[in-house]
Order: C-alpha cells, then sequence, then structure tokens
C-alpha cells in the first residue's frame, strides 16, 4: 500500500482527538477499524493530511443497555464484538440478524459500527439497521456534544452531517416502546461482498400490534434510504397479509437502485419487496407462535 | 528386503507436499521478497481511458520530486527501438503508448525513484492529454460498419478483425446437416475472467556493467521462453541474461507472457546500472494482464431423433483485446478449440473462428484453459444438454448413445485429433450412481409440485492435456518439448532440475517422486530446482497442463539412462556381466544369487570412487523429451442445485467428481489440483467476470467487484477415480491441473438450466449471478451477458 503522504497521531482521550481534529482544519480524519478508510487511502480517493487514531483512547469499545432499555454502540465497538454477543439477539434482534452479514470475519475484527456510520457507503449494512431502529449518533466537538438521528446523519453518499472538528462517540438505539421484532435481509454475490440489495426491518409490539415501525434499505440509493411510508403502513395493524404487501410495495418505490453488473433496477425493487415481505412474514410467524 | 515403495515416496504416495514447509511459514522467496543493494523502484502509470489519442505527456513535475531517478514515456523507449515489442501470437505490443492508447490501464509512462512511495507521487504528477475516441468492448462492435480502427499503427490492417481461420470438414458437415432430423442450436458467451493469482506480476532487472550480464528475478511460468524473448527485444546476447524466476504465488496462464513492466523495469536498469525492481498492485494485475476466454460461440448439432450426434458446427468470435498476445500453439489462431468433441463419436464437424481487436486488455489463454480447451469443453456440453432437452432425452442417456465405445481407440476426433485411451461409460455411470441420478430426477418432480426448482446437470469431456509433440506443437518457433537433469551424489542424494516451473503445483514433491519409483531412491533425498535459466536445462515451462505429461516424462527417462549407467556399475562391483544383472527398486543383484547386490546408493558412490576401467566417472544426466502425443484424461462432473424461484439465487446440493488422469503419482497433490478446479469452476459459473461499461470502463478492477470465492459458499466436492493409464507416458500419468476448471462450469450452469426448464430459458450467460437467473426465469427468454453491462448511468 503506497498511500500519499499523512502525519500519525494517536492520542489518548476524546478531548485531545477533537483537538486535533479542529488543528487539522478539515485535512484531518479519525482513523477507527480502517477497513473503510484505509483501502481509500491505499487508492489515493483519499488522502488525509494527518491520521487521527482514537484505538488508544480507553473506554470507548463498549455495547451496552442502559436500565430503561436504551442501547448505547462505543465508538471503537467492533462489528465483531457484536456478532458475537450471546445476548444482543434478545434485546436487538435486527442488529444481531446483520451482524454477521457485515464484511467477512477479517473485516468484522477490526470495523468498527460507528465508523460504518460515519463512512455513510450507501451500501454499508449498518446505517439501514440503525434507521430501522430510530437510532442516533453522538457527536462531540470542541463547542460541545450534540444528537443526530441517523436518518439526518447521512446527507448523501460518502456525505454526513459531522463537522470536520466533531467526533462521533456512540450511536444510541432508543429504548423500544414495546417487544422489539426485527429482521435484516442481504443479496450478497459471495461472503463479504456489499449488498446488492439490503433490508432492514424493526417492528415494536405492543400487544398483537404494531405500536412503532421502520425500515431501511442499502445499496439501493445514492446513501441509504429510510423508507418511512413503507415503516408507517405497519403502525397500528398486527402484520396482516394486506399491511406486508403495502410495506413491501411502499419500500420497493422509496428505494432508488440503479442498474449495473449486480442487476437491474426493477430487479432491486423487487428484490426490496421480497425481502421486505420475507421479514415480515417470518416475524409474524413468531408472534402467532408466541401467542 | 525389498523396498516399499510408499514408503520411499514413491509412484501412488499421498506424500506431503516439502514446498509447504516454507509456504506456510511464510518463509517462501517470492520476487517482492528479493532485495538487492542499491535497488531502485518503479511504477507505471496507466491510462485512464479505453481508446484515446495521446496529445501531450508533460513530465516536468515528476522530473523536479527528490528521489526520482528515471522518467519513461513511449517517445523515450521509441527512440531505443523498444516502444513496441512482439507478442507470443505474431503480433506486436505496444511497451508504453506512443500514439494511442488502446485499453484502459495500459502502460503510458514509468517512473524510477529510490522507494515506491516517491515513484507512485510521481507518477499522479505526470500530466497526460488524451483526445478521448469511441471505445469498442465486443466484436460485434469491432466488426461493425465504420468501426473505428483500433490498430492504426499496423499496416495493411484495415479492420479490426485479426483472424478468420477453420479447421474441420465443411461440405461433409453441411452434408450431415441435410440429412439431420433435427437441428439444435445455441448461441452463448463464455465471458472474460481472470486468473488474479494472489501474488501479481513483477520483476527485479539487475543489469551489471562490469560482466554486461543481466539478471532478472521475474514472476514467469515459462523463464526460457523469456530468456529468448529478451534476447530478441532487448538485442542483448542470451548467454548474458539470465532469468530467475523464484517462488511464484500462483500463475495459471497469467505469467506466461511478456508484460511492459518487465520490459521497462529491464531498460531502466541498463540505462541507471542499478536495479529496478518493479511490482504490479492489485488493479494493474486485473486490468492489464492476461486473461481468460471472451468467446462468443453459434453453435449448432445435427441429430438423429434418438439423439445420435452427426455433426457439429461451431462459429466463435473472439475478442482478444488491443493486442494479440495469447501464448498459444503457433499453429492454431483460436488455441485448440477444435478439441471439442473429442468424446463424442462424431462423424464430422467444422468450426469456424474469428478473433478480433477491442479497446479491452490482451490476453485471452490463460487462467487453467489449456489452450482454449475450457470454450470448448464448455461449448460441448452446454450444446450438448440444449440437444438433449430440445429432443426430449435423458441427458445421460444422450452422453452413453454419443460416446466413444472403450474397444475403439485410438480414434480420430471430428476436428483431427488421435485420443488413445480412456473407459468414459464407466466414469458417467460411476458418477450417476454417486449422485443418486434417478432418485434425485423423482425428488425434483416432487419439489416441481411445490413450486421448488431442482436441477441436475451433467459435463463429460476428454481434453488435450501436455502439448507437445513436437511435430505439432511450437511457441514462435521453438519446440513444445520439455527436459529434465538429474545428478546423483555420492552418498545417493541426489538433485534434479527440470525446464518446468512450478507455481504452486508441487514439482518439488512429485517430480523426487518420480525418481524414487525409477531409482528406489527415497523422494526425500532428492532435491528439486527450477526456474534458473543458468542452471535449469531448457524447457518450455508450466502451463496447459503440460508439466507431468512431458517434464515429468522427461524426469523418467533420465531416471532410467542413470539406471542404466548403474547397471554397468553394479555389474562391476558384482563382478558379474551386466546381462546377469536384475534390477528390482533400488537394488542391482545377481539374476542366480539374488542376496548378492549393490544398492542404488552403494552404486552411485562406485561411481565417485571405485568407476570401471574405462568408464567415465559421476552418476548424471538430462533427457529432453518429445512425447508422441497429447495426453487424454477423462472427466464426469455432476452437480445438483436449487433456485429460489423469487431471487434467482441458487445453491449447489452436490457435487461428484470422477476424473481418469491415468496413474496418479501424488493422490494428495491431484485431489487438490481437482478441489482447486471446481473452485474455480464454480466461481466462473457463479460470480466470476470481468465486464465493461460502454465507454471501456473495465468493471472488475478489484476485489470487490472481481469476486474470488471463499471456503464459505465454495460447495463440497465428492471425489472418484478411475484410472486408464496413459498408453504413450512413460509411467501412464496424464495431466490434471485444468481438468476440472476446464469441465466443471457446464456442470454447474447445465444444472441450474435443468431446473428452469419449462421456463422458455434456454441459456443464461455466465455467470449465473441471482439476477440474470432471476431475469430468465421470469421474463422466459435467453439472458445474454454480452459488454458493455447495462447501466443508468
Ligand atoms: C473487504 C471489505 C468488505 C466490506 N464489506 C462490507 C459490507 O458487506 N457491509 C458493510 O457495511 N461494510 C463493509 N465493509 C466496510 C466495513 O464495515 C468498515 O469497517 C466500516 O465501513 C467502517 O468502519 P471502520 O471502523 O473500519 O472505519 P474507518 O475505516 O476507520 O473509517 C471510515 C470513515 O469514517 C470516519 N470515522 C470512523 N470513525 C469515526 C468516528 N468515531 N468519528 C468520526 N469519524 C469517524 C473515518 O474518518 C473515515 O472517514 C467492508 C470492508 C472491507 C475492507
Amino acid at each position: 500500500m503506497y498511500p500519499s503522504r499523512f502525519s500519525y497521531e494517536a492520542p489518548d482521550t476524546v478531548e485531545e482527538a477533537i483537538e486535533l481534529l479542529r488543528r487539522g482544519q478539515g485535512e484531518a480524519k479519525v482513523l477507527a477499524g480502517g477497513q473503510s478508510l484505509l483501502p481509500m487511502m491505499k487508492l489515493r480517493f483519499a488522502s488525509p493530511g494527518t491520521l487521527i487514531d482514537i484505538n488508544n483512547i480507553p473506554g470507548l469499545d463498549y455495547h451496552r443497555a442502559d436500565s430503561d432499555g436504551t442501547y448505547r454502540i462505543g465508538a471503537l465497538c467492533r462489528h465483531a464484538q457484536l456478532e458475537k454477543s450471546p445476548d444482543l439477539a434478545a434485546s436487538q434482534p435486527t442488529m444481531a440478524a446483520a451482524a454477521h452479514t457485515v464484511a467477512d470475519p477479517i473485516v468484522r475484527n477490526r470495523g468498527t459500527l460507528v465508523g460504518s456510520i460515519c463512512h455513510a457507503d450507501p451500501q454499508g449494512d449498518w446505517a439501514s439497521v440503525m434507521i430501522s431502529l430510530g437510532a442516533s449518533v453522538v457527536a462531540k466537538g470542541p463547542t460541545g456534544v450534540r444528537s443526530v438521528a441517523v436518518a439526518d446523519f447521512v446527507s448523501g453518499p460518502f456525505q454526513t452531517v459531522l463537522a470536520s472538528d466533531e467526533l462521533a462517540v456512540e450511536a444510541v438505539v432508543p429504548a423500544p416502546v414495546g417487544v422489539r421484532a426485527g429482521g435484516y435481509l442481504k443479496l450478497e454475490r459471495r461472503v463479504g461482498d456489499f449488498a446488492t440489495a439490503g433490508v432492514a426491518v424493526s417492528v415494536e409490539f405492543s400487544g398483537s400490534s404494531v405500536a412503532r415501525a421502520g425500515i431501511g434499505l442499502t445499496g439501493v440509493g445514492s446513501s441509504t434510504i429510510n423508507a418511512a411510508e413503507a415503516a408507517a403502513a405497519l403502525v397500528g395493524g398486527s402484520l396482516s397479509e394486506t399491511d406486508i404487501a403495502a410495506a413491501a410495495e411502499l419500500a420497493a418505490a422509496a428505494s432508488r437502485p440503479r442498474s449495473d453488473h449486480r442487476g437491474s433496477e426493477s430487479y432491486k425493487r423487487h428484490i426490496v419487496a421480497t425481502f421486505v415481505s420475507r421479514i415480515l412474514t417470518s416475524l409474524q410467524l413468531s408472534t402467532q407462535e408466541v401467542a | 528386503m525389498t523396498i516399499d515403495e510408499i514408503k520411499i515416496g514413491g509412484l501412488g504416495a499421498s506424500r506431503r507436499r516439502v514446498e509447504d514447509n516454507r509456504f506456510i511459514r511464510g518463509a517462501g522467496n517470492y520476487v517482492d521478497d528479493i532485495v538487492l543493494p542499491g535497488m531502485l523502484h518503479m511504477e507505471i502509470v496507466r491510462s485512464p481511458l479505453a481508446h484515446a489519442r495521446i496529445k501531450s505527456i508533460d513530465v516536468t513535475a515528476a522530473w523536479a520530486i527528490p528521489g526520482v531517478r528515471l522518467v519513461l514515456t513511449g517517445e523515450m523507449m521509441a527512440a531505443r527501438n523498444l516502444a513496441w515489442m512482439p507478442t507470443l501470437s505474431y503480433d506486436t505490443q505496444a511497451v508504453l503508448a506512443t500514439d494511442k492508447v488502446r485499453f484502459q490501464g495500459q502502460e503510458v509512462a514509468a517512473v524510477i525513484a529510490d522507494d515506491p512511495y516517491i515513484a507512485k507521487d510521481a507518477c499522479e504528477a505526470i500530466i497526460v492529454d488524451y483526445e478521448p475516441l469511441p471505445a469498442i468492448v465486443n466484436p460485434t462492435q469491432a466488426m461493425a460498419a465504420g468501426a473505428p480502427v483500433i490498430r492504426d499503427d499496423k499496416e495493411n490492417q484495415p479492420d479490426n478483425v485479426i483472424f478468420d481461420w477453420d479447421v474441420g470438414d465443411k461440405d461433409g458437415t453441411d452434408r450431415a446437416f441435410a440429412a439431420a432430423d433435427v437441428v439444435s442450436e445455441l448461441e452463448l458467451h463464455y465471458p472474460r475472467s481472470h486468473p488474479s493469482p494472489i501474488e501479481t506480476c513483477g520483476s527485479i532487472a539487475d543489469f551489471d556493467r562490469s560482466t554486461s550480464k543481466l539478471t532478472v528475478y521475474m514472476t514467469t511460468q515459462a523463464p526460457h521462453i523469456i530468456r529468448a524473448a529478451v534476447a530478441l527485444v532487448a538485442e542483448l546476447p542470451e548467454h548474458m541474461i539470465r532469468i530467475v524466476s523464484p517462488d511464484l504465488g500462483g500463475g495459471f496462464g497469467n505469467k506466461v507472457p511478456v508484460y511492459p513492466g518487465y520490459v521497462v523495469s529491464i531498460l531502466a536498469s541498463i540505462l541507471l546500472e542499478r536495479p529496478v525492481k518493479w511490482i504490479e498492485d492489485k488493479t494493474g494485475n486485473l486490468i492489464s494482464t492476461g486473461f481468460g476466454r471472451d468467446v462468443y460461440l453459434k453453435g449448432q448439432l445435427a441429430l438423429r431423433k434418438d439423439g445420435k450426434i452427426l455433426g457439429v458446427r461451431m462459429q466463435t468470435e473472439s475478442d482478444h483485446g488491443a493486442f494479440f498476445s495469447d501464448a498459444q500453439p503457433s499453429k492454431f489462431k483460436i488455441g485448440l478449440m477444435h478439441s471439442a468433441f473429442a468424446c463424442y463419436d462424431v462423424p464430422t464437424a467444422h468450426l469456424t473462428s474469428r478473433g478480433f481487436y477491442t479497446n479491452k486488455a490482451p490476453g485471452g489463454v490463460a487462467y487453467r484453459c489449456s489452450f482454449r480447451v475450457t470454450e470448448a469443453m464448455f461449448f460441448q456440453e452446454r450444446m450438448v444438454q440444449a440437444a438433449a432437452d430440445d429432443l426430449g432425452i435423458d441427458q445421460a442417456e444422450i452422453r452413453r448413445l454419443n460416446f466413444v465405445r472403450d474397444d475403439d481407440f485410438p480414434h480420430r476426433t471430428p476436428f483431427g485429433f488421435l485420443t488413445d485411451s480412456g473407459q468414459y461409460g464407466k466414469c458417467l455411470e460411476m458418477g450417476l450412481e454417486a449422485i443418486g441420478y434417478e432418485d434425485f430426477l423423482k425428488q425434483k418432480e416432487e419439489a416441481k409440485k411445490n413450486g421448488r426448482l431442482l436441477g441436475i446437470g451433467i459435463s463429460t469431456m476428454t481434453e488435450p492435456l501436455g502439448a507437445g509433440n513436437s511435430r505439432e506443437y511450437d511457441i514462435l518457433g521453438i519446440k513444445m518439448f520439455d527436459s529434465a537433469e538429474l545428478r546423483v551424489h555420492m552418498t545417493g542424494k541426489a538433485i534434479l532440475r527440470t525446464g518446468a516451473k512450478s507455481q504452486g503445483q508441487g514439482h518439488e514433491t512429485t517430480w523426487a517422486q518420480i525418481v524414487a519409483h525409477e531409482l528406489g531412491i527415497p523422494a526425500e533425498d532428492i532435491v528439486v530446482e527450477e526456474g534458473d535459466t543458468d542452471t535449469a536445462p531448457f524447457g518450455m515451462g508450466t502451463y496447459a497442463s503440460r508439466s507431468t505429461p512431458v517434464a515429468g516424462a522427461a524426469v523418467s527417462m533420465v531416471s532410467r539412462k542413470i539406471r542404466a549407467k548403474a547397471r554397468k556399475i553394479a555389474a562391476h562391483l558384482l563382478e558379474v556381466s551386466e546381462e546377469d544383472v536384475e534390477w528390482e527398486l533400488g537394488r542391482f543383484f545377481v539374476r542366480s544369487a539374488p542376496d548378492l547386490g549393490v544398492t542404488i546408493q552403494e552404486c552411485a558412490n562406485a561411481a565417485y570412487s571405485n568407476i570401471p576401467d574405462g568408464m567415465e566417472p559421476g552418476l548424471e544426466n538430462n533427457a529432453y523429451y518429445d512425447p508422441p502425443n497429447l495426453t487424454w484424461p477423462f472427466a464426469c462432473y455432476i452437480a445438483t442445485v436449487e433456485i429460489d424461484p423469487l431471487t434467482g439465487v441458487w445453491d449447489v446440493l452436490n457435487m461428484v467428481a470422477v476424473d481418469d488422469c491415468g496413474v496418479r503419482i501424488n493422490p494428495m497433490i491431484v485431489e487438490g489440483q481437482i478441489m482447486g478446479g471446481l473452485t474455480e469452476a464454480y466461481a466462473m459459473a457463479s460470480m466470476q467476470f470481468i465486464t465493461f461499461d460502454s465507454e471501456g470502463n473495465c468493471v472488475g478492477s478489484n476485489y470487490m467487484d472481481y469476486l474470488l470465492p471463499t471456503a464459505w459458499e465454495t460447495p463440497g466436492f465428492e471425489l472418484h477415480e478411475v484410472v486408464t493409464p496413459c498408453p504413450h507416458h512413460p509411467i501412464g500419468a496424464k495431466g490434471i491441473g485444468e481438468c476440472a476448471t476446464v469441465g466443471g462450469p457446464a456442470a454447474f450452469v447445465n444444472a441450474v438450466m435443468d431446473a428452469l426448464q419449462g421456463a422458455g430459458v434456454r441459456n443464461i450467460d455466465m455467470p449465473l449471478l441471482p439476477d440474470r437467473v432471476y431475469e430468465g426465469l421470469t421474463e422466459g427468454r435467453d439472458v445474454s451477458g454480452a459488454p458493455p453491462i447495462r447501466t443508468d448511468a
């Protein structure tokens, strides 16, 4: 790997990192797992003047639930930690379904969920999962802390609203309003491939009726898609076949795929509809089993 | 005290690969591991455009960067008559572009600097002004009226046609078609794929002014051909050139051609009088070096109602990229495409082939293809299945009916090859039994009732491996024989060198086994060395599964020469006449007194210490082997699949392989070759291709787009064997390195097409990506994979 010349900093605290970012004046980049940034630097698509490696900062590698059920994922929590977490499936079924579909085991050992959201690749899996859960990103800068919903955080392909002197410190999934269910389906050509199309569906049940729903779409637009209308079609109902069909159709309509070597536009839309309906049908089956 | 051949690692021993000891420890010695004193680093500037006129190249800023030692452009190469070089197919290829760039990724300039970072920075500082021209990405565009002429550098090249070639019997074939009950037709494209060895191409050129000697460490499968080519291109005396091919991280035909990077590094070293290292990056390897396939077929079978094949017509159009640089036998234009239908008893056949220039990287003969036998057998097996479907007869039955029978050898194939051995029917029956053919057909019918799509695909073929004989096979006039040299030391240990060059096949292990078989010297006492033209005997290198058929035969022959001399020494030691000496593995003994004997090691010792009067001392020799024929292994591959009708995703349920490659020297290595080949076959069938958009941009320039399968999705394989020894090879072995890559893809594709039977689709081009399968299933028509790809952009 022969990237352009860059300088390297490895701060020990979040504050130091932010100060270094500020001094970098837009030329500095945070290095988390490096699984997106380093390939870009290798190809010289990215040529940051300074790399600010946050891996030495202690206490950022957590994922945990607060007592109220709010779920926090620290900036250095690796994909593999989530994948291997034994109790993630119980509280975060959508995340658990997605964790093992991200990249391959080697990448998952280094890459981070927060880094993936900051990278804002339209084919990144985590952003759609987080959107389906109504999650937000907590960003710290020289002037303070703010929280931005992931749906608003990603502003375009490889673009976010993060300021150049802000560090994303964690992602936060709000506590469910009822019983959480969900799934993630991804069409890939091979293990470790980015999604031809990916669908994240999260549903919160109050009794047998849907109190909240979210649908995020991977790889079928110039950025991650929040299929809000499709999700809204589910709220108040109890995942009837009609509701599921409506959501599937609306999600397909919300997607904006392009024809390329992975498939035509219409094929990708069809996959979105198929996956929305497959996930919802499986939730319907499991709730029926519970009932 | 007879020696147990398996114990000494002889023929049939699944001996562990000796080279793996260093490979697994990361202690291999690849070109990039070699560091020479004072070594400089070279990087190449590649064209971002597929077709463009070069208006100007500004290298001023590059020269200004500290640490830059040399900047080379086409113009500077031209001043030394090195802007163009000859290819292995009698064409010319640009070393660094002068007039035009003709494919995306073409070499335009090079920088030599103190380290690769500086060289890369300087490459970015070079400003090339291009005037874009329309790009041609397939033969149809290439032959269209008014198409831009890509090779306007050549005289007498008014269009984009490279060759128009035919073989077989046109009139006889026309008659067969006139008499046919049914004619079955199929059109398809075998997509462009890439061998993508783990190690990319590279070289270190080291010119020593004081001795006038040029040493080049290089990733080459054929060091001696390279030495000859360098002598011609660089006009250096051949004895002053030493090519060393150290450990190779895979080759698969990607490392046979001569690449511009090699040539430029050599010139740079001569000019700078310092070693110059060039190591290609992965993208450079994928977009500029020898690819495989990219051939279109129009195929027709003349059939009797019962499925008997009466005649074959094949028309191919091949896309060779911007330069005709295929490494192939010079007598043939489209490799051994005419080996198609060799396993079937077909009375007459005719093949017409046209080759075209396009604005894509040059190549075509690579990726375990044995000179385009990959395409030949894929086309054959797809045509046979389509014929079975058209006639409504069983796919196994149509093969049984048409196979050459076991007692019908030697057999003349419809295109003129002579096959010499095989038990085709036996292999097929073994495969059908293993997969549970009849049961599966029932399961498939059952599943269909529930909307599930199951399919089974068969691929059977015999392929010509191991060029030459030298009557018919040469590259640039150099005959395709091979060689071995064996030196047995005083203590009975030995060094063996051959003209072949292992790139992962395990020659260090298997060659020693052949010597062990011939001489009874334990395999572990024999060291094998290849790849250094100053020490290895002349040979044509390793590709086209030719090492065991040719160099391996030479190993047998040189061992036998050694044995003949040892026999004389034994007679002397035993004080009997030579006629009274008998041989058993590792030992000569007196016929009338079997207890009285000497071992091969004792003979070796005597060769240096107690030589008979009048005999030359020493125990060493060499052998050049020119095989009487190709070898003809046979294979039967059967796959079963299930398709998800809502997504087009298909999974392999089972895969059975029956291979007959004659006598197996090291069964474990043979199985490894088959599994590797089947994995590549699965890759090509399911995911792998390098395609292009309408501007000639390469889609597949990195491993996110060009997919290599992992252990996760690669199906398991069940292997079986039949052994029909090769009648002319000294130990009865046949080639095996390419069988599975050649025969495998059709099994997968046939299985998917079988599952889609009744949907109105007869062909989907590889790779059978889910979207293509879904399109075929739902739209009921053939799905073409020909570039340019569909995009919205
Ligand atoms: C072979 C391969 C296959 C892959 N396949 C997939 C896949 O299938 N699905 C998928 O979703 N991803 C895939 N990825 C990407 C992978 O998931 C990355 O890990 C992820 O996109 C980025 O996380 P990271 O921690 O590695 O970030 P880095 O590479 O370190 O950083 C990525 C970007 O985010 C910024 N950044 C990172 N962390 C922060 C922070 N805390 N605050 C502010 N900015 C930050 C960096 O400056 C940089 O711009 C793949 C990667 C590879 C190499």
